[in-house]
C-alpha cells in the first residue's frame, strides 16, 4: 500500500511538469525579461517596479481573465477592448449625468454581462462562429460608445477620483492601488470556479470534446452561453479598472486591446482550440506583456511600436514552443 | 429563389440601394465628365474596392480552412513602403513593385507558418497581425508621409472612365474565378479546405495550395494598401487598412462561404462586399449620424448571419440546406 | 454461465412502435424493443437498419416522433442525454465520447462530481472513482490524462463512468470496433459482472460470434423496421444473417470461386527491403506480384496501418528500401509512390478519405486530378462517364454524382473512394479494412471487385481484421505481431486456423517501446 503510494506519488510529480510546461515557460520568459531589464537598467528592479506591472496591467488580468474562460472552450470573443471602451464611456456618461457612483458601476457591469450574454446566445442557439458574432459585438459596442459621445469624458465624480488615486502601502515605497486588489480578486475567483465547480469543469469538457460533453448529459449549452457572459462581465469590469485608470471615458480607448489580451493568454500557455489552460498563465502572460512595455519606456531610444513588434515575436515563439510540446505529446 | 445561398445577401444590397434612392433620388444618377463616370453607385465601387479585392484574396484562404487576421497590417506596410520610397525620390513603379514584393514575402511567412509548420491560421496570422502595424510604423518611423506623385495616385484615385481601383479589384475577381472554375484548381482547394488529411492521402499538393493562398491574400493585401495610400496620397501607418482584415472576413461569411472551410463562392464575396461597403454609404447618405455606421454594420452582420443560419431557416421557411442537416448526421452516424 | 433466461421479470426498458422521421427521410417505423434486467441483448442489422436511431431515441438524443418508452413500468419522454442518464440509462458510444483532456477521475464523475460546501471535493473524487475502476478490474491511476491511455482503456473508462450513475440499463454502442481479441474478452468480463448484478444490456454489435458468447436475446432490425427477435440458442448463424440482410447469401459463393482463377506474376512488382519505421514496424522484407493478393493479417496494433502507410510513402520510413520493378524508389509523400502506381484505400474513411462537402462526382475523381495537376482538369464529360460506370459497377446508391458525398451511407462512401483509385488505374492497391464498418452486402461486393481485380493483373495489399474475409481472398498471407513481421503463409496453409496460430504463435515477451 504505502509503496503503491509512494509510486502513486511520483507518477504525480513527474506528470506535473508536462502538464504546466507551458505555464512554467512562461514564468522562465518574465523571469528572464524582467532579469535583462535589471541588468540594462538601473533602478529597474525595484519592487515598485514589479508591483507597477500589476497596477498598469490590473484591467489587462481581468480581461485576459474572461478571454481565458472562453478561449478554453475553444471559442474566441473579439469583442472585450470594445466593451471595456463601452464600460468606461457608461461610467463617465452616468457619472457626468449625476448618477451615484454605485448604480454607475451597477449599471456598467450589467451592460457589459448582458453583451456578453446576448453574443452566446446568438453563439449557441443560431449556431454562427463566435469569431462573427464577437466581431458584431465589437463593431456594436464600438458604435454604442460613438453614439453617448465622439468626444472623452473626463470623470470628476470625487468617489472615482478617491479609489483610482487612493494607494496601499505594503512597504516602504511600495503601493498597489484598489485595482490591483479587485483583480487579484477576480483571478481568485476564476481558479475557484475553473477548477472546483461543476461549471468549470464543464468549460474544460466543453474544450476538449464537445460532442462528448454533450452525450455525457453535461450542460454544454449553459456552459458556451456562460463563458461568453463571464467575458463581458470581465470586461465590463475591465473596462471599469480602466476608467480609473484614465480617469475617462472614450470610445477609442482600448482599440486593439483584445489583440494584447488574446496575445496575453496564448502566451500564458492556454491553447486557442480549447481545453488546455491556466488562468495562472494568462496572468503571467500579462506579466510579461507589462515587462516588454517597461524595458522598452526605460530604454527611452526606442518607439513604442517595437512594443507591438516584440509582443508579435513573443507570440511566435510560444506558438513555436507549444507546438513542440503537442508534437511531443503525439 | 429563397433557396439560393445568395438571397439574404441580395436583398439586402437590394434593400440598402432602394433605400439610398428613396431619400436621395440622385443617388441613382449617373453623369459622364471628361470621361469619368460618377454617381453614388460608382462612389461604392471605388470605396469598396480594396475591401473585395482583400476579400477575393481572403475566400480562397477560407476555403483551404484558414483565415488570414494580418491582411489589414500587411495594407499598412504596403502602402507605408511605397510611399516612403516616393518620398525618398523613388520612382512610383519601382515603389509599387517593391512593395508588393515585400508582401508577397509577407504571404510566403504566413503560409510557411500555416502549411509547413502546422500553426493554426487564426494563430498564425495573429503574429503579423499584431507585429505588422509595427513594422509599417517602423518604416514610416512612425509619421504620416504625404507624398504627390500623379502616376501612384492613379492606382487608388484615378479613373478609366470607371474608377480605376475598382477595375483592378473586379479584374482580379474575373481572374481568380476563371482560373479556379476553369481549372481544377478551385476543387483542390474545396477538396483540402474540407479534409486536408483525405486530400494529401489522394495526391492533391495541399501544402502548395495552402501556402499559395497566403500568398495570394498578401499580394491582395498589398495591392490594396496601394490603393488606400494612393487615394489619400499619403501612408498612415496606424490606421491605413484598419479592421479591414474584419470587413474582408464579414464580406466572405455574408457571400456564404462557411468559415470551417470548403465550398467557397466569389459571387458571393462580391455581394458581401458590396454590402459592407453600400451600409457604409448608406449612413451617410439617410443622414443618421456617421458614428452610428459601426452599430448598422453590427446589425447586418448579425441579421444575415442569422440568416444563412441552418436553425433559423426553420423559422422562415423550407430551405433544402436546412431540410438535410439532421439527415446527413444520421448518415454519418449509421456509417 | 448462468440459466436460460427467463421472462418472468419485468422489463426495465419497454419501448413501443417507435417512429422516428427525420425531413424526407422515416428512420425508425414502429420498432419495438424490450429489455430485461440481468440479460444482454443484442441489437443487429445492416447500416442503416435503423440500430443508432433507436439507440439516439432511447438515450434522448433525437426523441422519437410517436410511440412509448417506458422505464420500470412508467411511461418517460427524454429529450436530452442528461434526461435519460438521469433516469439511469448509460450509453458508451463506438467512438469514445469522453474528454481527452481531463483526467480518468473527471471523465468519470463529470457532471456528478462529489462536493463539499459547493465546491468540488478532489480527494472524494479520487477515491469514487478509485472505486469504480477497481470494480471493473482496470488499474489505471484516476489522476492521470484519459489522452494518455490508448483507446482500448478510454472504452473501459467510459463504461465506468456508466456505472457513475447506478446505471440500470446500460447501451453498449458497438464498443468492440476498435478492441482487440484480449480486450473485447476483458470487456465481456465486465459486461457480465455487471449483467449478474442486474444492469439491462443492449449490445450493439457487427461481430456474429462475439453476439453468439455475450447475448441472451437478439433483435433484428432491417430498413428502420423490426424483422424479429431471437434466442442465440435457437437460431442458426446463416438464419440470424439472412434475417439481417433479407436475402440469400450467393455473393459470398461466387467470392471463393473466382479465387481461384488467378495466376500471380513471376516478377516482383514492389518489393520492401528492412523497411521500417521505429515504434510503427520494425524492419521487414515483402514482395507483391501482379494479379496477386497478399493479406496483411494481425490483431489491432500490430502495424498492420502502419505498414500500408510506410508503402505508400504516406510516413517516411527509416530504415530500409523499396524497389518497384526492380528499381529503388524513394517515397517523398504520397504522390511519389501515386506516380508509381500505388494506391491506399485509408481504414479511417471519415478523417483520410471522405470529402463530404464535395459531389461524389468530385471524390471520384480526386485522385485522379491530383495526379494530372490543377491546370488539366479533367473534362466535365469524361469525369461524368467515368462516374456513372463505377456508380453502375460498383452499385453506388443513389446513382447520382451530384449528390453531395457526406449524405452516402458508410459502404456507399466506402465503394467511391474504391472507385476513387480504381479509375487511377493502380498497379498496386492496398486497402487498410476496406470493409470495416460497412454492411454485409458491401462487404461482399467490395470482395468480389478486389478479386476481379486481381484477375485484371492488379497487385493487392489487403488489410482486414476479419481473417474468414482474408483467407477468402487472399493468395498469400503476411502476419504481424507487435509490430513485426511474423511469418508468411501461401498455398495450403493459407486458412484461418493456421494464420490464427501464428498470430498467437508465442506470448509476446515484451511488449515493443
Amino acid at each position: 500500500m504505502n509503496v503503491l503510494d509512494v509510486t502513486r506519488a511520483r507518477e504525480r510529480i513527474e506528470r506535473l511538469p508536462q502538464r504546466f510546461l507551458p505555464v512554467i515557460a512562461t514564468f522562465v520568459v518574465f523571469v528572464l525579461t524582467f532579469g535583462t531589464g535589471s541588468v540594462l537598467y538601473d533602478g529597474f528592479a525595484s519592487p515598485q517596479i514589479l508591483t507597477n506591472l500589476f497596477v498598469d496591467n490590473a484591467f489587462l488580468i481581468v480581461l485576459a481573465v474572461g478571454m481565458t474562460f472562453v478561449i478554453l472552450t475553444g471559442g474566441i470573443d473579439l469583442s472585450v477592448g470594445a466593451v471595456a471602451a463601452l464600460s468606461t464611456m457608461i461610467a463617465a456618461a452616468t457619472l457626468q449625468a449625476g448618477w451615484p457612483p454605485l448604480l454607475s458601476v451597477l449599471a456598467v457591469l450589467v451592460a457589459g454581462t448582458a453583451l456578453g450574454l446576448l453574443m452566446g446566445l446568438v453563439i449557441h442557439f443560431f449556431d454562427v462562429q463566435p469569431f462573427i458574432v464577437t466581431l458584431a459585438g465589437m463593431f456594436l459596442a464600438r458604435g454604442l460608445c460613438l453614439l453617448i459621445s465622439v468626444e472623452s469624458i473626463s470623470i470628476t465624480d470625487p468617489a472615482f477620483r478617491t479609489v483610482a488615486t487612493g494607494t496601499i502601502t505594503l512597504a516602504e515605497g511600495v503601493t498597489l492601488t484598489y485595482s490591483v486588489l479587485i483583480a487579484l480578486a477576480v483571478v481568485l475567483a476564476a481558479v475557484y470556479v475553473l477548477h472546483l465547480t461543476r461549471f468549470g469543469r464543464t468549460v474544460y469538457a466543453v474544450g476538449g470534446s464537445a460532442t462528448s460533453a454533450r452525450l455525457m448529459g453535461l450542460p454544454t449549452g449553459r456552459v458556451r452561453v456562460g463563458v461568453y457572459a463571464v467575458s463581458g462581465f470581465c470586461s465590463a469590469l475591465g473596462g471599469l479598472l480602466f476608467s480609473l485608470y484614465m480617469l475617462s471615458g472614450y470610445g477609442l480607448h482600448g482599440v486593439g486591446m483584445e489583440l494584447d489580451v488574446i496575445a496575453a493568454v496564448v502566451i500564458g500557455g492556454t491553447l486557442l482550440t480549447g481545453g488546455v489552460g491556466y488562468v495562472a498563465g494568462s496572468v503571467l502572460g500579462v506579466l510579461v506583456l507589462g515587462t516588454v512595455q517597461t524595458l522598452i519606456s526605460f530604454e527611452g531610444s526606442l518607439s513604442s511600436w517595437w512594443t507591438r513588434i516584440v509582443i508579435g515575436v513573443l507570440l511566435l515563439a510560444f506558438i513555436m514552443f507549444q507546438r513542440l510540446i503537442v508534437r511531443r505529446t503525439e | 429563389m429563397i433557396r439560393h445561398h445568395l438571397f439574404w445577401p441580395v436583398a439586402a444590397l437590394a434593400l440598402l440601394i432602394v433605400l439610398n434612392a428613396v431619400v436621395n433620388p440622385a443617388f441613382l444618377e449617373l453623369r459622364m465628365q471628361d470621361g469619368r463616370l460618377y454617381g453614388g453607385v460608382v462612389d461604392i465601387l471605388r470605396n469598396g474596392a480594396p475591401t473585395l479585392l482583400i476579400a477575393v484574396g481572403m475566400t480562397l484562404v477560407i476555403a483551404t480552412r484558414g483565415i488570414d487576421l494580418s491582411v489589414g497590417a500587411v495594407a499598412a506596410i504596403s502602402g507605408a513602403f511605397a510611399c516612403t520610397w516616393i518620398a525618398a525620390g523613388g520612382h512610383a513603379f519601382t515603389a509599387m513593385t517593391l512593395a508588393l514584393g515585400l508582401c508577397v514575402l509577407l504571404g510566403l511567412w504566413n503560409g510557411f507558418l500555416v502549411s509547413v509548420l502546422g500553426i493554426q491560421p487564426i494563430i498564425a496570422t495573429l503574429v503579423l497581425m499584431t507585429a505588422g502595424r509595427g513594422g509599417a510604423m517602423l518604416i514610416t518611423e512612425g509619421q504620416i508621409i504625404t507624398i504627390n506623385d500623379p502616376l501612384y495616385r492613379q492606382i487608388g484615385a484615378g479613373f478609366l472612365v470607371l474608377p480605376i481601383a475598382i477595375l483592378i479589384s473586379l479584374g482580379v475577381l474575373l481572374l481568380v474565378g476563371a482560373l479556379t472554375r476553369g481549372t481544377a484548381l478551385g476543387m483542390l482547394v474545396e477538396a483540402v479546405g474540407t479534409n486536408p488529411r483525405a486530400s494529401r492521402l489522394a495526391g492533391v499538393r495541399s501544402r502548395t495550395i495552402v501556402w499559395t493562398v497566403y500568398v495570394f491574400a498578401g499580394l491582395c493585401a498589398g495591392v490594396a494598401g496601394l490603393m488606400i495610400s494612393s487615394n489619400v496620397s499619403a501612408a498612415d501607418a496606424n490606421n491605413a487598412g484598419l479592421w479591414i482584415e474584419m470587413d474582408a472576413i464579414l464580406a466572405v461569411v455574408i457571400g456564404g462561404t462557411s468559415l470551417a472551410g470548403g465550398r467557397y463562392s466569389l459571387t458571393g464575396t462580391m455581394v458581401g462586399a458590396l454590402v459592407i461597403q453600400t451600409l457604409t454609404t448608406t449612413v451617410y447618405n439617410v443622414g443618421v449620424a456617421p458614428n452610428a455606421i459601426l452599430v448598422f454594420k453590427a446589425l447586418v452582420v448579425i441579421a444575415v448571419c442569422l440568416l444563412q443560419s441552418p436553425h433559423s431557416a426553420r423559422l422562415f421557411g423550407p430551405r433544402r440546406r436546412a431540410a438535410s442537416a439532421p439527415h446527413r448526421s444520421e448518415e454519418v452516424t449509421a456509417a | 454461465m448462468t440459466e436460460t433466461p427467463t421472462r418472468s421479470a419485468d422489463p426495465v426498458v419497454d419501448m413501443r412502435g417507435i417512429t422516428v422521421e427525420f425531413p424526407g427521410v422515416l428512420a425508425l417505423a414502429g420498432v419495438d424493443l424490450r429489455l430485461y434486467p440481468g440479460q444482454v441483448h443484442a441489437l443487429m442489422g445492416e447500416n442503416g437498419a435503423g440500430k443508432s436511431t433507436l439507440i439516439k431515441a432511447l438515450t434522448g438524443v433525437h426523441p422519437p416522433t410517436s410511440g412509448s418508452i417506458h422505464l420500470n413500468g412508467g411511461p418517460v419522454e427524454f429529450t436530452a442525454p442528461a434526461q435519460a442518464q438521469a433516469a439511469g440509462i448509460s450509453t458508451v458510444y463506438q467512438e469514445v465520447n469522453l474528454c481527452p483532456n481531463l483526467s480518468v477521475a473527471e471523465n468519470i464523475l463529470l457532471g456528478r462530481e462529489p462536493r463539499r460546501l459547493g465546491a468540488i471535493d478532489p480527494r472524494a473524487m479520487r477515491v469514487r472513482s478509485a472505486q469504480l475502476l477497481e470494480r471493473i478490474g482496470l488499474s489505471v491511476d484516476p489522476g492521470s490524462v484519459l489522452g494518455s491511455h490508448p483507446i482500448a482503456v478510454q472504452q473501459l473508462v467510459a463504461i465506468a463512468r456508466a456505472l457513475a450513475v447506478d446505471a440500470r440499463v446500460l447501451v453498449l454502442d458497438e464498443p468492440t470496433s476498435s478492441l482487440d481479441t484480449d480486450e473485447v474478452g476483458e470487456l465481456f468480463r465486465i459486461v457480465r459482472v455487471l449483467r449478474d448484478e442486474g444492469v439491462a444490456i443492449l449490445f450493439v454489435s457487427h461481430f456474429l460470434d462475439q453476439v453468439y458468447e455475450i447475448a441472451d436475446r437478439m433483435t433484428v432490425l432491417r430498413n428502420g423496421a423490426l424483422v424479429g427477435e431471437y434466442l442465440p440458442q435457437e437460431t442458426e448463424r446463416l438464419e440470424l444473417v439472412s434475417a439481417m440482410l433479407g436475402r440469400e447469401l450467393g455473393t459470398l459463393e461466387e467470392v471463393e470461386r473466382r479465387a481461384e482463377e488467378r495466376t500471380p506474376g513471376t516478377a516482383p512488382l514492389l518489393t520492401a527491403e528492412g523497411l521500417g519505421r521505429t515504434g510503427a514496424i520494425a524492419p521487414f522484407d515483402l514482395e507483391i506480384r501482379a494479379s496477386e493478393v497478399v493479406g496483411l493479417a494481425g490483431l489491432l496494433g500490430s502495424g498492420r496501418t502502419e505498414t500500408a502507410r510506410l508503402l505508400f510513402g504516406a510516413d517516411r520510413a527509416d530504415s530500409g528500401t523499396i524497389s518497384v520493378d526492380g528499381r529503388q524508389v524513394r517515397p517523398r509523400g504520397p504522390r511519389s509512390m501515386i506516380a508509381h502506381g500505388v494506391a491506399l484505400c485509408s481504414e479511417d474513411r471519415k478523417a483520410e478519405g471522405v470529402v463530404a462537402d464535395l459531389s461524389v462526382r468530385d471524390n471520384l475523381v480526386l485522385a485522379l486530378q491530383a495526379a494530372r495537376g490543377w491546370m488539366r482538369p479533367v473534362p466535365r464529360r469524361t469525369a461524368d462517364a467515368l462516374v456513372e460506370e463505377y456508380i453502375e459497377r460498383l452499385d453506388i446508391r443513389p446513382a447520382d454524382p451530384g449528390a453531395i458525398m457526406g449524405h452516402l451511407s458508410g459502404g456507399n462512401q466506402q465503394k467511391v473512394l474504391l472507385a476513387r483509385w480504381l479509375i487511377t488505374r493502380p498497379r498496386l492497391l492496398i486497402l487498410d479494412e476496406p470493409t470495416r464498418g460497412i454492411d454485409v452486402g458491401a462487404k461482399a461486393q467490395i470482395q468480389k471487385v478486389v478479386t476481379e481485380l486481381a484477375a485484371d493483373g492488379m497487385a493487392v495489399l489487403f488489410i482486414s481484421a476479419e481473417l474468414e474475409e482474408v483467407v477468402r481472398v487472399c493468395d498469400r498471407v503476411v502476419v504481424l505481431r507487435d509490430r513485426r513481421k511474423v511469418t508468411e503463409l501461401d498455398g495450403d496453409t493459407v486458412t484461418v486456423d493456421e494464420v490464427m496460430a501464428a498470430i498467437a504463435e508465442h506470448e509476446p515477451e515484451a511488449v515493443a517501446p
